[in-house]
């Protein structure tokens, strides 16, 4: 088989994830993104191993660390954007902006959390009328 | 025999594709395709059966590259638990069913001119690289399980093990996030009682 066709194909999928990851709100979009871009390059691992015919097969074994490390990453990152979700009421990236410059003119009206950084009186006045609601 | 007479006799060609070659370019199609519907649906639920297509169809390219290993792992691991991982978390996180409008953000079109620009300059760079290269695949399998599991239990035994403390490190740390914490709802509610 020709190198050419895992690797332009690998090259395209990590695109696909690059356009995701840049151009999703969702957070879990994102992580999809981040799978697709992964799987890109355990297919070139793979296909740069099979060609090499390495003795080691340290393409196969690192597609196989790279695999379980994506596995925990996903677990981590789930874990976190439901925490966001639950403190925030919103998984969307785009309205996470507490670390973001202060606009200088004026507020966005788009971004209604700019006033409230993370654990403040008006983030859980919120959540407890949530909660009580 | 030289590389350049191996070649000759061999017969490799760019305008007479094998049916390894032909089978890949399908399901590589098909993949691609998934990816692609993966990134751009408006269905939150349907970006994450469409990323099911997309890793299945992965995990047969690799059963093509005769990594058979590779190939279950990724169908166990990837299509087994890390899209139901997914769905999970879209549905903890109140995914509304239908087409949600807001799916996209506002960058859009410079996501797509930098997707659009890497691929060009990748693909340019990957077929200029690779335009004489073959992947040898009838000279028996690479990635068997006896292969796989006799190179990866003698000569990589410390970074597997490395990574199964990283692994119970990251369950770990997942079941810390996501455990409701008990003392700020207790200082809350005391702030309530104030």
């Amino acid at each position: 088989m020709h190198l050419a066709y895992p690797a332009v194909l690998a090259v395209l999928l990590f695109c696909t994830g690059l356009y995701g990851v840049l151009a999703r709100r969702n957070a879990i979009l994102v992580l999809m993104s981040v799978e697709l871009m992964l799987n890109a390059v355990n297919l070139n691992l793979v296909a740069f191993d099979v060609w090499l015919r390495d003795t080691l097969h340290a393409g196969q074994a690192l597609t196989l660390f790279t695999i379980a490390i994506a596995a925990a990453e996903i677990g981590i990152g789930l874990a976190i954007v439901l925490l966001v979700h639950r403190n925030r009421g919103t998984a969307d990236v785009d309205k996470l902006r507490d670390l973001a410059d202060p606009p200088s003119d004026g507020q966005d009206p788009m971004d209604d959390s700019m006033a409230a950084p993370t654990d403040n009186d008006a983030d859980q006045a919120r959540r407890a009328r949530r909660q009580t609601a | 025999m030289s590389p350049a007479l191996h070649l000759a006799a061999t017969g490799h060609g760019f305008l007479s594709p094998t049916g390894v070659e032909i089978a890949f370019l399908l399901v590589g199609i098909a993949t691609l395709g998934a990816a692609v519907l993966t990134v751009t649906t408006k269905q939150l639920v349907h970006a994450a059966l469409w990323l099911v297509v997309a890793l299945g169809g992965i995990a047969v390219e690799y059963l093509l590259l005769t990594a058979e290993f590779i190939a279950w792992v990724q169908v166990l691991i990837y299509v087994g638990s890390v899209v139901v991982l997914l769905l999970f978390g879209l549905m903890l996180t109140k995914a509304p069913i239908g087409p949600s409008p807001d799916a996209d953000s506002g960058n859009r079109p410079a996501a797509l001119a930098v997707a659009v620009a890497a691929a060009g300059l990748l693909v340019w760079v990957v077929v200029d690289a690779f335009r004489t290269t073959w992947i040898e695949l009838d000279k028996g399998v690479q990635g068997s399980t006896a292969a796989s599991g006799e190179s990866l239990f003698r000569h990589w035994v410390l970074p597997f093990e490395a990574l199964s403390v990283l692994l119970l490190a990251a369950l770990v740390g997942a079941i810390v996030l996501s455990r409701k914490t008990a003392e700020p709802r207790d200082a809350q509610s005391g702030k309530e009682k104030r």
